[in-house]
């Protein structure tokens, strides 16, 4: 059997993102909170403490306050890891510990739907992440027009992107040991190559090459200007290289998923 | 009609080993059918190809009246399942339990919902409605998950070891739920290491050892051929003896 063939996709996938919601609906409140509080505290120290060494309306800032040039960089991070976070922690509970996967397979569900639910269910649960920063940002006074709307769709995709390479993560992981290394070498030295605590060409030009290849630099760059009340440079291209991200590692994550569960 | 379930000469194979090395069986309405065997014969693979979790090697198998794994998911809408080890919504009480599974069948909520005491009465549950999972007994998870895969309705039953672990008293509950089942016409495949279970509730069985079935037919019949005499003047033969017998004495596992 070709673990790698196309996927077979049915609506049955909402069943499972549902079953998911109602789990969140429990925990809503707090949740969202403790979603909030990391990236809060980054957020108001970086941007307070160092931003304050720092003259106002610095060119590299775009123009604005470190605070908010910091902020747009937090939404993206932050989308980043609340994706990555519920597709491996979550659903690697609900995969292996609980075999959440393997009760709903006994209904007429595939594991393509399973796979297909989980991404868009972290993807939602990333927005939500990205969105309460955004709020709290616009709150703050440091939004400057209605174009910042757009961010929300550009979160979503962020958590697509974000939620497939963690979905292939889980599928390859023996235990929730292995997922330390996915945050030490992959998610970590991103958020810091990616223009989100500072602008990219502050970077040696070998490097910056390298944070042209990498997913959040493309978020960073789609969300960032949105928020300064800009239009991106480049949208198409940042949109299409988060969208193939999406598919090519949903594509990848569901071929591994099949060959750990079904064979 | 189709028959429930219907294997021709199923095999798999995992690396050297051949798993199911060709078996055959069917399964007429109405009847229960035991596959018993001793750990490693090859009842769960079977039962997971039955179900389309796994793709067979080589074989066909239809179960009510579709092709495996062709259309499995199709096939599932109409089967209910227990699995051999739980696998509970342990974020959910009882009755969500119910009605999350339920949505993986496409059934409303107001379907559902109509269902869910109906279902909790028939296991026993219903003071459990709103009760988190965690705080359920073994007995009362085993007859949940039966509740469970009796959301749709089903036509066939698939239950894989679904009393082991549990005490006396909770195994003649599920006992008697079964036969009430049977009763209302549902056919049942049921594995088993209990042969009182299969003496009790299997109109026929099949003995599986090494991926192959080395003997099929009515607990009477396979008694009678297989242990004239009974090995202990104090009782009668009995399906124990007959298992025994044909896979020997030796561990498994």
């Amino acid at each position: 059997m070709n673990h790698f063939a196309p996927p077979r996709l049915s609506r049955r996938a909402i069943a499972v993102w549902r079953r998911n919601f109602l789990v969140w609906r429990k925990i809503a409140i707090p949740s969202i909170l403790g979603n909030l509080a990391d990236p809060m505290i980054y957020m108001f120290g970086l941007g307070y403490g160092l931003g304050g060494l720092l003259p106002e309306a610095l060119p590299a800032f775009g123009g604005g306050s470190y605070i908010a040039f910091l902020a747009a960089g937090t939404v993206c991070a932050s989308t980043m890891n609340a994706a990555s976070f519920e597709t491996l922690y979550s659903a690697f509970a609900r995969m292996d510990v609980q075999k959440t996967w393997e009760a709903i397979m006994n209904g007429p569900v595939a594991l393509d739907d399973v796979v297909l639910g989980e991404l868009f269910w972290a993807a939602a649960k990333a927005t939500l992440s990205g969105v309460a920063i955004l709020i709290v940002v616009a709150l703050l006074g440091l939004v400057q027009s209605p174009l910042a709307l757009w961010a929300i769709p550009a979160i979503f995709l962020t958590g697509l992107a974000f939620a497939a390479p963690g979905l292939i993560v889980t599928a390859l992981a023996p235990s929730y040991d292995y997922f330390m290394y996915y945050f030490t070498l992959f998610i970590t030295p991103m958020t810091l190559l990616s223009g989100v605590f500072f602008p990219l060409d502050q970077l040696p030009a070998g490097i910056q090459a390298i944070s042209q290849l990498l997913p959040l630099t493309h978020s960073v760059a789609l969300i960032r200007p949105l928020l300064f009340g800009q239009i991106p440079d480049a949208p198409l291209l940042h949109v299409a290289v988060l969208a193939a991200m999406a598919l090519v590692c949903f594509w990848i994550a569901l071929g591994l998923t099949r060959r750990r569960l079904l064979s | 009609m189709a028959a429930p379930l219907e294997v021709r000469d199923l095999r798999k194979r995992y690396g050297d080993r051949e798993v199911v090395a060709g078996i055959s069986f069917a399964l007429a309405k109405g009847e229960c059918f035991g596959l018993l065997g001793p750990n490693g014969a090859g009842k769960t693979t079977t039962l997971r190809c039955c179900l389309g979790l796994v793709a067979p090697d080589g074989g066909s198998i239809a179960m009510v009246g579709e092709p495996v794994p062709a259309r499995a998911r199709e096939a599932r809408e109409r089967v209910g399942v227990v699995p051999q080890f739980d696998n509970l919504d342990p974020d959910f009480s009882a009755a969500e339990n119910l009605l999350v599974f339920g949505r993986y069948f496409g059934l409303d909520d107001i379907t559902i919902r109509a269902r869910i005491p109906g279902l909790l009465e028939f296991a026993g549950l219903t003071s459990k409605t709103g009760a988190n999972i965690r705080t359920l007994s073994g007995g009362m998870k085993r007859r949940l998950t039966l509740a469970r895969a009796l959301i749709n309705d089903p036509d066939l039953l698939v239950l894989d070891e679904p009393t082991t672990g549990l005490d006396p008293q909770a195994r003649h509950l599920i006992w008697e739920r079964l036969q009430g089942l049977l009763a209302d016409g549902k056919t049942i495949l049921l594995t088993t290491h209990f042969m009182e279970e299969a003496e009790r509730l299997c109109g026929r069985l099949a003995i599986m050892d090494n991926g192959r079935i080395i003997a099929e037919g009515t607990p009477q019949a396979l008694i009678a051929e297989h242990i004239p005499v009974s090995p202990s003047p104090l009782r009668p033969a009995n399906l124990e003896d007959v298992f025994l017998k044909l896979t020997g004495r030796e561990l498994r596992d």
